[in-house]
């Protein structure tokens, strides 16, 4: 999980991202943040990494996610950053795709 | 398993640093480590438990550890190692891990495997256990019997294929030395055969059991690199399929590393006599009284104890460390590390070859490639059993 990766793959919108195999996300009152929990290791999100993962729940499709955040932050064209956000988290294995 | 557990990742892309790292203000122990029990069925040669656990006093009750486990909890720890010796020889295990989870914490079980049975992977499972680090002392039944001194390759081959099947992400852990860092190719062709997804390879830290077989366990120079080159070729043949880390022994660098992220900062371990620990191996440390959560609180063990506050910050710090504009990066090195080489735990880690006692770490060295060019057996390993434990520490 070096910053070296490289995201190959383009992200199909239709699909439904969810958190990949022995990974957790959760909301520490301590640390005043998200953290994506696995096997012996800890990552701190920040707040828009928390926003797109917390949304990542296996019904959702990346389209519903983009609209959701969209809708939630008013904001628009969110499409191409929350693409490359769930490329590079499939790539880590943190989300997996589901068709 | 008493392998050293990695303390939290390094900050990466799409997260934060981590509070408490390089900071004054003391922040949570967000990594709990609890010793179950120093019992274990194996007698590593390179174990780091205590050469005198036996003396260790009577593990603590299930009630005990529960309300740790909250106390904790309630500080911020979030990632959970359960090790020991063998945490399988509780037969509370999979009580304390449904209460962990309930709690939010995440669960890793350390185990060697003995004792997994099919009903009990089930049960701790269903007690929402999210991760089982295995350990193989080889990739040869021979090799590895001799290492673990018993018969358990068999029985950790079908426990990882049970790991596989209850669907947990496959860790192996490999703990490295002289007599089978020449296997690091079998080694990763086993673990790419069982399916895993992590592979540690992680060299032999010198505490403990380690710390009295040393001059059998320290690879030479050629052994090291050798095995480095292994490892990459590897990784570029199977690429993210299968995630391998590669532990330098740290004889071998001339900056220590950041041991624990510093004592005190981020790493609790409770002993299975409840004592409280900035990290496994700091029992040895002298001068301090480590207290036990039989006596207080782990939020005032944490950050009101004498023991906890003293290798805190930067004033126990001696020259060269003192004055060095990379303390901030590595703390100076280990402690324990510094005690047991030096005879001062405030000392520089002599692994730095800014430490005017480097000069022990370079001749344990010399001895090892010495060994490496003519094996002698003059000096016989000592595994890890109670009766070897009564004489005293080396
Ligand atoms: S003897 Fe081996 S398996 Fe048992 S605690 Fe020590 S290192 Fe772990
Ligand atoms: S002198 Fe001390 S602080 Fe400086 S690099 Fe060496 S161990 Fe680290």
């Amino acid at each position: 999980m070096s910053s070296g990766d490289r995201v190959k793959e383009s992200i199909d919108a239709a699909k439904r991202p969810a958190m990949g195999a022995g990974f957790r996300l959760q909301w520490e009152p301590a640390q005043q943040t998200h953290v994506l929990l696995y096997p012996e290791g800890m990552v701190q999100l920040n707040q828009s990494a928390a926003a797109i993962l917390t949304r990542c729940d296996g019904a959702r499709t990346v389209a519903d996610i983009v609209a959701d955040l969209e809708r939630t932050y008013e904001m628009t064209g969110l499409m191409p950053d929350v693409c490359t956000f769930i490329a590079v988290a499939v790539q880590r294995t943190w989300l997996e795709l589901i068709p | 398993m008493s392998e050293p557990i990695p303390v939290p990742a390094s900050p990466q892309d799409g997260g934060r640093a981590q509070p408490g790292i390089g900071s004054e203000r003391t922040g949570p122990p967000l990594w709990l480590l609890l010793e179950l029990t120093y019992r274990c069925p194996l007698h590593c040669v390179f174990c780091y438990n205590p050469t005198d656990f036996g003396n260790v006093g009577r593990e603590l009750e299930t009630a005990e550890w529960l309300r740790v486990l909250e106390e904790a909890r309630a500080l911020g720890a979030v990632q959970l190692g359960l090790s020991g010796g063998e945490p399988l020889v509780r037969d509370d295990l999979e009580t304390i891990v449904a209460a962990a989870r309930r709690l939010g914490f995440y669960t890793n079980l350390i185990t060697s495997g003995v004792g997994l049975t099919e009903p009990r992977l089930q049960a701790l499972r269903d007690a929402g256990l999210d991760h089982i680090q295995l350990s193989f002392q080889d990739s040869t039944r021979r090799m590895n019997d001799f290492l673990s001194s018993t018969r358990t390759f068999e029985l950790k081959s079908r426990v990882a294929a049970l790991i596989k099947k209850y669907r947990y992400p496959m860790v192996l852990n490999v703990v490295l030395h002289r007599l089978n860092i020449d296997h690091v190719e079998d080694i990763l062709c086993m673990a790419e055969r069982m399916g895993a997804e992590y592979v540690e390879l992680a060299n032999t830290q010198y505490y403990g059991w380690a710390w009295r077989n040393r001059e059998q366990l320290l690879p030479s120079r050629a052994q090291v690199r050798r095995a480095e080159e292994v490892t990459a070729r590897f990784r570029e043949r199977v690429g993210a399929r299968m995630r391998i880390f590669f532990v330098v022994p740290d004889y071998f660098e001339t900056r220590p590393k950041p041991c624990m992220n510093g004592l005190g900062r981020v790493f609790l371990s409770i002993a299975p006599d409840g004592v409280a620990l900035p990290c496994q191996a700091a029992r040895m440390l002298p001068g301090l009284t480590f207290p036990s959560v039989r006596e207080a609180s782990v939020r005032s063990i944490w950050y009101d104890s004498p023991a906890f506050n003293h290798y805190r910050g930067e004033d126990w710090m001696k020259e060269p460390c003192r004055s060095c504009p990379e303390r901030g990066r590595d703390f100076g090195g280990c402690r324990c590390q510094a005690y047991l080489l030096t005879g001062d735990p405030a000392n520089t880690d002599p692994v730095c070859e800014l430490s005017p006692q480097h000069h022990l770490v370079t001749a344990a060295v010399a001895r090892a490639e010495q060994h490496a060019a003519k094996p002698s057996s003059e000096q016989p390993l000592v595994f890890r059993d109670y009766r070897a434990g009564e004489d005293k520490r080396a």
